[in-house]
């Protein structure tokens, strides 16, 4: 009789710790999960409440900024803005004496021989850069005046893209919809996988034998021709995507989960269960899934990375997300196009894809290390 | 104490510590111990006393977590803080151990022959060809049948007892100083038990080897050891000779160690009870193979024609080896199986019950099984795992209503109602087994079939096992089916017996009958094996 857990049973301890609690205790001290669960966190909140910070929608178009760098200035410049408010003054027929730009309002002062319409300041309306020009102060009977106006400065921080739209509001549109369908079709693949593999386990004999013939023909079809079926026949949209996807991942789950539900099926409380009367439903409801979770909740983590890639894999393909709607692989394969000429198009989706992709394998880890029914 | 000369093996402040996520755990907490030349020490203890981590220690066999400290000297050579290199030149060669398991302890993929000859090949650096003859001479050794066939046999094609003969023989190819039997007989049928042992006790006086025994189990040490060490939590408790230990033991746990034999009996229900369950030419077959269009091709009878009457207030003990079919008979006659017979309970005729025509009636017929760690469900708390039963029959039943009866059924069983709370894991092998008894008890059945469900326990935790079963019985009129390979529990529970063996019953009758005069061969080998060892 030599068993080790018996020696570590707290004996005055009056709440229970279940084997959740105590997995959540050691994922805790996991600090490389820990770093990748914030991170996570914190990518989620910039991709689904950084829109609200920012005032460029994803598909507003810039004619005036297209291929910008990134840069913390804001556009555009000093310079351009003196060369922009030279060629105005020309059209308007008027000197140009003085000019600042301060943040986001300018003063000038134009001098003309003679005495300025201050209807004039509607050609600096016209130009895109200046609006709401006013005359301040009227100098020398009118031939010189002093304007002041307001400058439309826009930050693109990480750069615009080959039509002029701000990659920053584009790569958190592609952060929601990458994570949306990440999670959501890893939670298609979760449903469908783990009911099936139970009940496939569960019943066994023929059933399983039928079961599981179903789901090595549906591996031996090809995923893209499966996808241009269902695309063909459904019409393209969002949730037809983590559909197909999900539809696809499921059938490892199905595998695992069915694997697990054989070798619970031989244990004691099953057969316990059995003798209290539940039906073979109520068993793998109560008993056979909440036994699976270990397994499957790493396997999730596993599932959503490459979700993610699929999903990028078909935008690619012109199967996935519709411009102006955009997702991270969807702008990291436009990037790449580019890398030459425009590489900030290519390195910040990638630095957000692969931070993300990072951190869920630390969760991972760190979930197969807390979950291990080794150390129990 | 200072270092004994003699001492085959001599530890000094031994400590075994294992860091956990609650904190650390001392599992041995300094201990002496001597090993003499050609001696056998036995180890006792019950679970978690620490008495297999203190050699585990030793031999540098800790788990991951694991950490030993202290002195342990091979002939003077200190071995706790050895480097593997090092150690592995003294274990396998000069001390060698054999386990609990003979089933997981060998390599299903290699041939015995290979596996003996591995520490051989490796210690004395001779080619495998080479040590085939030592090899030979081994199996001859230990009682193997035709080695010159056996020698390519894979374990699976082997039993349990030849086996754990084979790991015995593996521990033998060095010829070592010490061997360290970690529970050698425990997963064992007793008729094997007692062959096994004599083939130590043979083997001991051949090679003058010394023995270090570690076993929960009185009966084997009382035969077999020279000297006792008693340990309990991790410390020494007493040790002395086995007359000092059996006859003068000074210390109170040894003294209740030695009182935990089962006693007590149990009378015969009178002639008119009424019969509850009835099970008439049980026959029972599983299918082997088989594939998706082909039926099975084979099939394996498991219990043969069996006729089980049970009375209300009566425990019948079932008895047999492994695979005699015993377990198999207590679930078909609850209808967990499929199986062919005429089965009536409290008069009614359930042959042609299904599995949904069977639900109503499983509240009334329940089962308690013998692994305390496997039979409750991790997952849910002890509260869930009790009230399920409650869930299926009882639905009208409100949740305050349902914690209600946990906390009866749990003060019943003698535990905490504060257990409900707590999560499985969190208790002992005999809480556990409390646990498992509560589930069956809060459906008020009129019927439980009980399979071995004190195997797994300590005998001291066992005698208050059966006594709880005894009190719920008195109380609530109940019919027990006691299935178990271990005689001394039988006859304190049962009043009635009935030997199996292959499936077939080889003999039944009163409990008094069968064991002071047992009529068929088997039985008599059965009780002798068992007996002779107590």
């Amino acid at each position: 009789m030599t068993d080790i857990s018996t020696t570590n049973i707290p004996e005055k301890e009056t709440q229970g710790r279940s084997l959740f609690q105590l997995a959540t205790l050691r994922f805790r001290r996991n600090r490389a999960a820990m770093a990748g669960c914030v991170v996570l966190f914190f990518i989620t909140l910039f991709s689904f409440f950084g829109p609200y910070f920012l005032s460029h929608t994803y598909d507003q178009v810039f004619p005036s900024y297209v291929t910008i760098p990134p840069s913390l200035e804001a556009l555009p410049k000093a310079d351009t803005l003196g060369d922009v408010m030279a060629g105005v003054a020309s059209r308007a027929r008027v000197q140009l004496k003085e000019f600042a730009v301060d943040g986001n309002t300018f003063t000038a002062t134009i001098h003309s021989d003679q005495p300025i319409d201050p209807r004039a300041t509607r050609y600096f309306d016209r130009a895109n850069e200046f609006q709401g020009t006013k005359v301040a102060a009227t100098e020398d009977d009118g031939k010189t005046l002093k304007l002041s106006g307001n400058v439309n400065r826009e930050y693109f921080f990480f750069g615009t893209d080959a039509n002029g739209r701000d990659m920053l509001a584009r790569i958190m549109l592609g952060g929601q919809i990458s994570l949306a369908v990440g999670f959501l079709a890893s939670l298609v693949s979760l449903a469908v996988g783990v009911t099936y593999g139970a009940i496939s386990g569960y019943i066994g004999g023929r059933v399983d034998n039928v079961m599981m013939r179903l789901i090595e023909i549906l591996y031996s079809l090809p995923f893209v021709f499966l996808v241009v079926v269902l695309v063909v026949f459904f019409g393209r949209s969002f949730i037809l995507i983590f559909l197909v996807i999900g539809a696809v991942e499921w059938l490892d789950m199905a595998r695992i989960v069915r694997g697990q539900t054989l070798a619970l099926k031989r244990r004691e409380f099953i057969g316990a269960a059995q003798a209290l009367g539940l039906t073979d439903w109520q068993i793998i409801r109560r008993h056979i899934i909440p036994n699976t979770i270990g397994p499957v909740i790493v396997f999730v983590t596993v599932v959503v990375p490459k979700v993610i890639l699929l999903e990028s894999f078909l935008s690619f393909l012109g199967l996935g997300v519709q411009a102006p709607l955009t997702s991270w692989g969807a702008l990291i394969s436009e990037g790449a196009n580019k890398m030459q000429s425009a590489p900030w198009l290519l390195i910040f989706p990638a630095i957000f894809f692969v931070v993300t992709l990072f951190s869920l394998n630390f969760i991972g880890d760190g979930l197969r290390d807390a979950l291990d029914p080794k150390d129990r | 104490m200072t270092d004994n000369k003699d001492a085959v093996l001599s530890v000094r402040g031994l400590k075994v510590d294992f860091t956990t996520p609650d904190g650390d755990v001392n599992a041995v907490k300094g201990i002496d111990l001597d090993v003499l030349p050609g001696e056998t020490l036995a180890v006792v203890g019950e679970s978690g006393s620490g008495k297999s981590q203190t050699m585990m220690g030793i031999m540098g066999l800790l788990a991951q977590n694991g950490r030993v400290a202290g002195s342990a000297k091979y002939r003077g050579k200190e071995l706790v803080g050895l480097s593997t290199k090092a150690l592995n030149e003294v274990r396998g060669s000069k001390i060698t151990m054999i386990f609990q398991e003979p089933m997981t302890s060998l390599d299903p993929l290699y041939t015995i022959g290979r596996q003996i000859a591995e520490p051989i090949v490796h210690h004395k650096g001779v080619s495998f060809k080479q040590a085939k003859v030592r090899v030979l001479e081994l199996l001859k050794l230990v009682g193997i049948p035709e080695p010159e066939r056996r020698i390519n046999s894979y374990p699976h094609e082997m039993s349990g007892g030849q086996r754990q003969r084979v790991m015995i023989a593996m521990a033998l190819a060095n010829e070592p100083d010490l061997l360290i039997a970690d529970e050698p007989t425990t997963a064992l049928d007793v008729t094997i038990q007692a062959q096994i042992l004599d083939l130590l006790r043979d083997l001991q006086k051949r090679f003058g080897m010394a023995i270090v025994l570690i076993t929960h189990d009185l009966g084997v040490v009382k035969h077999f050891a020279e000297r006792v060490v008693v340990m309990r939590r991790g410390e020494v408790v007493e040790k002395g000779t086995i007359k000092d230990i059996f006859e003068r033991p000074q210390e109170d746990y040894t003294k209740m160690l030695l009182a935990a034999e089962p006693s007590g009996s149990k009378s015969a229900p009178e002639d008119k009870a009424p019969i509850m369950l009835e099970g008439r030419n049980v026959t029972v077959d599983f299918a082997i193979g088989g594939g998706f269009f082909t039926s099975a091709h084979t099939r394996f009878r498991a219990v043969d024609g069996v006729t089980v009457r049970l009375k209300q207030r009566q425990t019948i003990g079932i008895v047999g080896e492994s695979g005699s079919g015993k377990s198999t008979l207590g679930r078909a006659l609850l209808r967990l199986l499929p199986s062919n017979g005429q089965y009536h309970f409290e008069n009614k005729n359930i042959s042609g019950f299904d599995r949904a025509a069977m639900r109503p009636l499983r509240r009334e017929l329940q089962l308690v099984f013998q692994d305390p760690y496997g039979s409750l469900s991790p997952r849910q708390t002890v509260g869930e795992i009790i009230t399920e039963g409650l869930l299926i029959h009882e639905p009208q039943l409100s949740r305050a209503d349902r914690d209600k009866r946990a906390i009866a059924a749990l003060k019943e069983v003698g535990l905490d109602p504060g257990a409900r709370n707590r999560y499985p894991h969190e208790f002992s092998g005999g809480q556990r087994q409390r646990i498992a008894i509560a589930r069956a008890m809060i459906l008020k059945p009129k019927v439980v079939i009980l399979d071995e469900p004190t195997s797994a326990l300590d005998r001291s935790v066992q005698g208050q096992v059966i006594e709880l079963l005894r009190d719920l019985q008195a109380k609530h009129d109940l019919s027990y089916i006691f299935i178990s390979h271990d005689l001394a529990v039988i006859k304190a529970m049962s009043d009635y017996v009935i030997v199996m063996k292959s499936g077939k019953i080889v003999e039944e009758g009163q409990t008094d009958d069968i064991f002071d005069a047992p009529q068929h061969d088997y039985t008599k080998t059965l009780i002798g094996a068992a007996f002779d060892l107590d």
